[in-house]
């Protein structure tokens, strides 16, 4: 008797007791469910929620394993600089892999772990089924911390993500913030010095910091908000050789991602678009004003606001949160129009906080969260702005 | 309760619970959030909320049949400001370092909507001991609220209670700390505070169905 057959056994006898949302989880999870709806009418369509988050965790796949290898790259790296000069002969190594699977896979593993328990503590307490929310989610996660980041603290930090973030409005489809932001967002101010600075961008440089053969691992950010050249070239941050959060470094792969979503139509193109769009209008009123000479060599916004425009959206985690989190479908605007005013801003709002506050020198974070809450507000407007054009056509032909 | 009849009892132990002016009718949430981060101002706060509310619950329950109801607003206002005056100057005078901590706050107890909120719907209407009792149990369930707060925020935020390093010291690595704790910086932050102000209604709430509105 197969694994199948045993999980409908199991589920036969837990059925009506409380335990039965998580058999259920788990059998739909590994297999496609064995009953179908008798009665009415019903749309019957491939893409269910679970195949939806399944795309998206396809299309994250690569950054994934990017991220693994270049773990392992920036670490050793850091310790022998003469490795950047061939970053892709000696990026795809063993050990580049054995070190990147040996940190980056603990903090999937965790993000998972607790995110999933928290979903099958609410269903079982709340009675519902276990939702599919948590996939795509638990996937984010490791991919926009940094590699060195505690695994208590991630821990908490999904815990309060998933339960403060989501199951206090409702579970899946019903959260207004997207929960793997709520997630870093929680770090990023509980526990700053894991989450910004020079020193937990590469593996091991928090260690060893203080010690003679201290590693730096400045982000192209980091350096750029203190006005100093950064050592990387803008390919290198293309092609994703970079320090920088575990998954968001390559914007190569962030861009088949983004043609992976767009060809699936299961991620906006229109916000995508206009959070691009968005960025570089930001970008170039600030070039504008360098060009102008209204800011000054030695004005501690120098730095950033002289970065040639398009290169805002390859270094950062920009195109990253664009593709990935902007256009989750909970949390963004419903209607067309609300999706380019609500990409747009996202893109704008990112470098406008960028530029200005070095603290927060990754905005796109901030800016999708803001975004998030606005997003009803935008879809109202749009709807109510639809029926008044509608009513005045009315009106008129009427009259 | 020998000493309080039944019905007097209830007006001090409901606002501790079922009726809490914080979690259940949500007022006073502005200086819930401001001064909570060191559970030594949250109980200062509690203390000095429950001694101008009791005292202002008796003083405008005595004057309510000669207040003219058109001014009762400015009378309630003088009596407020009278006491809130008191405290201050017993705190600058008494604990000079806590006052200043507290800042602004101690006279922004005049805005508290938990204070006008009893004298316009208790002591304006009874007698003075039973406003005296209503005047210490809203302005408890107030503290009350306060304290666990403030409790929450110091220990997870600053790892200290009432400025004892309960957890260890973060800079030489003891206790906790040795293990890789840190504090978590966001409990210090009032958005925190609003949280922590959110799970309370939760767990009261699904503790007491009956509290949950439609």
């Amino acid at each position: 008797m197969g694994l199948k057959q045993n999980l409908h056994k199991l589920k036969e006898k837990y059925k009506g007791t409380k335990m039965a949302p998580a058999f259920n989880a788990l059998h739909t999870f590994l297999y496609t469910p064995n009953e179908t709806t008798h009665s009415g009418s019903h749309v019957r369509a491939a893409d269910d929620l679970k195949r939806t988050m399944n795309t998206v965790i396809m299309a994250l796949i690569p950054c994934l394993i990017f991220g693994i290898f270049n773990a392992g790259y920036q670490h050793y790296a850091a310790i022998d600089n003469t490795l950047r000069l061939d970053p892709l002969g000696n990026f795809f190594t063993w050990d580049n892999f054995i070190l990147g699977a040996w940190t980056v896979l603990p903090l999937v593993i965790v993000s998972y772990g607790v995110g999933l328990l928290v979903e099958f503590i609410f269903a079982v307490i709340k009675g519902h089924e276990v939702e599919e929310g948590y996939l795509v989610t638990g996937m984010l996660v490791p991919l926009i911390v940094p590699i060195d980041i505690p695994l208590w603290m991630l821990a908490v930090a999904v815990i309060f993500g998933v339960v403060i973030g989501k199951e206090v409005f409702g579970g899946t489809g019903m959260n207004i913030l997207n929960p793997a932001l709520t997630i870093r967002a929680f770090l990023f101010f509980a526990y700053p010095t894991w989450m910004s600075g020079d020193k937990v961008w590469v593996h091991g440089a928090k260690e060893m910091a203080g010690q003679p053969d201290a590693i730096s691992g400045e982000t192209i950010l980091g350096s750029l908000a203190q006005n100093h050249e950064p050592i990387y070239s803008i390919w290198d941050s293309f092609w994703g050789f970079i320090p920088g959060s575990v998954g968001e470094t390559s914007t190569f792969l962030i861009l088949i991602g983004a043609l992976f979503l767009i060809f699936t139509k299961i991620g906006s193109w229109r916000i995508m678009l206009s959070a691009v769009l968005g960025a570089l209008a930001m970008g170039l009123i600030f070039n504008g004003v360098v060009d102008a000479g209204w800011i000054k060599d030695g004005s501690s916004f120098y730095g950033l606001m002289s970065e040639t425009f398009w290169h805002h959206l390859v270094i950062g985690g920009l195109a990253f949160g664009i593709v990935y989190m902007a256009t989750d479908p909970v949390t963004a605007s419903q209607t067309n129009k609300g999706k380019w005013i609500y990409g747009f801003l996202i893109g704008f709002i990112s470098v406008l906080i960028r530029v200005f506050n070095p603290a927060y020198p990754e905005g796109v974070m901030l800016a999708i969260l803001l975004m998030n809450v606005f997003a009803p507000t935008i879809d109202h407007y749009v709807v109510r702005g639809n029926i008044k054009k509608r009513m005045k056509r009315l009106k008129a032909k009427t009259a | 309760m020998g000493l309080l009849s039944k019905k007097d009892s209830k007006l001090i132990l409901d606002p501790l619970a079922d009726n809490n002016p914080i979690t259940i009718q949500v007022l006073g949430i502005c200086s819930a959030l401001a001064i909570t981060a060191q559970l030594k101002a949250s109980i200062v706060m509690a203390i000095s909320v429950v001694f101008v509310l009791g005292v202002g619950n008796v003083v405008i329950s005595l004057m309510r049949n000669i207040i003219p109801s058109k001014i009762r607003i400015i009378v309630q206002l003088v009596v407020v400001a009278a006491l809130v005056i008191i405290v201050d100057q017993v705190l600058k005078a008494f604990a000079y370092e806590l006052s200043k901590e507290l800042s602004v706050f101690i006279g922004l107890i005049i805005t508290n909507c938990i204070i006008m909120g009893r004298f316009e719907a208790f002591a304006l209407g009874n007698g003075p001991w039973r406003s005296f009792l209503d005047g210490i149990g809203n302005a408890a369930g107030y503290g009350v609220i306060l304290i666990i707060v403030g409790f929450f925020r110091e220990l997870l935020g600053s790892g200290t209670l009432l400025g004892f390093k309960v957890l260890g010291d973060p800079i030489s690595k003891t206790g906790l700390y040795a293990l890789g704790y840190e504090n978590n910086g966001f409990m210090l932050l009032s958005p925190m505070a609003l949280i922590v102000i959110g799970i309370i209604i939760w767990v009261q709430r699904s503790r007491n169905k009956e509290l949950i509105e439609e």
